[in-house]
């Protein structure tokens, strides 16, 4: 698990730092593309806010369709941040070095992403205000924190504060690295985000207690977000095959399931953007690989588990949606096709692909292994969530489908491109690696004679 | 008393005024630093007038740098428990303002008030850890004083207070010792 040498902390800056101080002929072409598709949705987003939510697929049973099912995503995209960077620090994993800021930068920009969702989902953005926060003085209306849809933002913005912190804390001792590296206004700009920092051993050893000590504050706020976000269903007993009581762990796991498979193929793609083949290498995406079996196997339990819990207790109307997601019927839309295409690319296609060595290390098995992962995971809200709703329920007769239209279609697809162009220019600014955590990884790298053999190893400071 | 918090925080940021003298020693490994920090001990100069400084964290005591006590265990509490007090405060007065009674149950519905103030906790909690952090690692400083760009380049400093008598000795340390440069405020 020690491939890499250990390299110059001159040639780590030069490496880790070149996103910033060049800029590569490829960089602003892709921003620009990335930002028109944005400002399409912008303007389209502007139309549906003028016309309202009938221009989109959303009907009277279906009520939450494509917005929704893309905000859970982009929320368990989020959780990939915690999950490498508090739990693997915690846990004192040597490999996390290189993937911990790209993950956290991740979690904010998807969590970002996931709350413009529900906004704009509700038609008129600007009611938010005193849905969500206790605002409307004048009036005397008050949220009714009853409601999950309030427990939300609050644990929403409790982890995006806590995430952006987090990546800010331990970006100091590069914006210092920054600030000694460039001239002009640039070297003043992080001058001042760098606040004096100068590296003497208590900074420093504040900074590592920091990580520390916010991994462990963050993490039970991690499990809360995507519990709280199951609960947005799970609370509304009214509609069938949403109120399971394993939803809470179901959606956590498969949101670690689907941010850690986001954060492989992001440092794939970053490792082949900048060049940075000596810091995420081979055994960080193997190792990852190995993880990924894991979750992937522990998402899958709970997804049995789900359907089983469902069927097990015999209720008509709750059978009838069961029956409407596996069986095939003379309904619009054959869901019982997209279950299947949706379990095999979420669990069976990639798990095969993670389990011999060699695939795990060739990085176009383990990009198309975390896409699959994705467009799955993707698939599984939008598979848990609408049939529940377009099922007769008790004492109403009226089916319905939901067809997504164009509109809806184009914002959830820019939201794709809303992620890679903040990661983009996140990278253009701020280093994507941390250097800090790769110097201190070199300077702890040796290696130890057992036997006839030279291993490489690490000291681990305890 | 608030003013002299006020005045101590300042004092911090801003490079004390002293009559001593700064000397910087560059090195280009860890190994020559720790020596001279020992050197240094030897003559006379305490521990706390002399830092090391350096690009990426060390292990602990690896450059016989001082034990550095902090305070930083106790900020999360504080921002817990002022979260929890703001997370109630939150939840009850809205329910009271505006009382939905439901199935004759108490107005103040208590699982749902776990939930928005244990984010309230965590969130103080937080919110107070990195304000503790900033502040217990004497940031923000507003000069750097003496200082070497080499240090974000893999060298070590070694920055010196002493009195102006010790200077030139403290000069001859660091060269002994291997410094790649020396450099003094005066």
């Amino acid at each position: 698990m020690q491939e890499g040498k250990a390299l110059p902390a001159a040639q780590v800056n030069r490496d880790l730092l070149r996103s910033i101080l060049e800029t590569p002929r490829w960089f602003w072409p892709v921003v620009s593309l990335l930002g028109m598709v944005v400002l399409a949705a912008a303007v389209t987003i502007g139309i549906m806010v003028d016309r309202g939510l009938g221009i989109t697929g959303l009907n009277y049973k279906v009520v939450w369709g494509f917005f929704i099912t893309n905000f859970v995503f982009w929320i368990g995209i989020s959780h990939a941040g915690v999950m490498l960077s508090a739990i693997l620090r915690l846990a004192k994993a040597e490999w996390r070095r290189p993937a911990t800021r790209a993950a956290e930068v991740l979690t904010i920009f998807s969590l970002m992403t996931a709350m413009i969702m529900p906004i704009i989902h509700t038609g008129r953005p600007w009611r938010i205000l005193y849905w969500a926060f206790p605002y409307d003085f004048a009036r005397g209306v008050w949220p009714n924190i009853r409601t999950p849809l309030v427990w939300d933002p609050s644990a929403i913005l409790t982890y995006l504060t806590s995430s952006t912190l987090f990546v800010l804390i331990a970006l100091v001792p590069d914006f210092a690295v920054l600030r000694d590296r460039t001239t002009g206004w640039p070297k003043i700009v992080y001058t001042m985000l760098a606040m004096g920092w100068e590296g003497n051993p208590r900074q420093w050893k504040l900074q590592i207690i920091a990580g520390v000590l916010l991994s462990a504050l963050i993490l039970p706020v991690f499990v809360s977000v995507h519990s709280i976000v199951s609960w947005d269903f799970g609370m509304a007993v009214a509609i069938k095959s949403w109120h399971s009581t394993v939803f809470a762990p179901y959606f956590v796991v498969g949101a670690v399931h689907s941010g850690v498979s986001a954060v492989v193929f992001a440092m794939i793609l970053l490792r082949w953007a900048y060049g940075w083949q000596d810091y995420i290498r081979h055994e960080h995406i193997d190792a990852l690989g190995r993880l990924l079996i894991v979750v992937a196997t522990g998402w899958f339990y709970f997804l049995v588990m789900e359907i089983i819990f469902g069927i097990y207790g015999l209720e008509g109307d709750e059978l009838a949606v069961r029956a409407l997601q596996f069986l095939p019927g003379d309904h619009g839309v054959a869901y019982n096709i997209w279950m299947i295409v949706f379990v095999g690319i979420t669990y069976f296609l990639p798990v095969i692909l993670w389990l011999p060595k060699a695939w795990r290390r060739n990085l176009w098995i383990m990009s198309a292994a975390c896409i699959s992962v994705n467009v799955g995971m993707w698939l599984e809200r939008y598979l848990l969530f609408v049939p529940g709703q377009a099922n007769k329920q008790f004492q109403t007769f009226t089916w319905n489908d939901y067809l997504p239209q164009w509109p809806e279609a184009l914002i959830v697809g820019a939201t794709f491109a809303f992620v890679s162009m903040l990661m983009l220019l996140f990278s253009r600014v701020f280093p994507l690696v941390p250097l800090y955590d790769i110097k201190e990884g070199d300077i702890l790298k040796t290696e130890m004679q057992i036997g006839r053999r030279t291993v490489p190893a690490t000291f681990r400071e305890d | 008393m608030a003013m002299q918090g006020i005045m101590g925080l300042l004092r911090n940021a801003m490079p004390a005024a002293s009559a001593k003298h700064t000397v910087l020693g560059v090195f280009s490994d860890a190994e020559s630093a720790a020596t001279a920090g020992d050197e240094l001990k030897s003559a006379g100069i305490p521990d706390t007038d002399y830092d090391f400084l350096t690009d990426s964290p060390y292990p602990e005591g690896s450059l016989g740098e001082r034990d550095e006590p902090h305070r930083l265990y106790l900020y999360p509490f504080i921002g817990a428990l002022l979260g929890l007090s703001s997370g109630i405060m939150i939840t009850a007065m809205t329910q009271v303002a505006y009382p939905l009674v439901t199935g004759g149950k108490p107005v103040l519905s208590l699982p749902p008030m776990a939930i928005v103030c244990y984010e309230g906790t965590m969130l103080g909690a937080i919110l107070f850890t990195v304000i503790g952090i900033v502040f217990e690692s004497r940031l923000p400083k507003f000069d750097l004083g003496l200082y070497d760009n080499r240090i974000t380049q893999g060298f070590l400093g070694l920055r010196v207070k002493a009195e102006p008598e010790q200077s030139r000795e403290v000069v001859q340390i660091m060269n002994a010792a291997g410094a790649v440069d020396v450099k003094t405020d005066q």
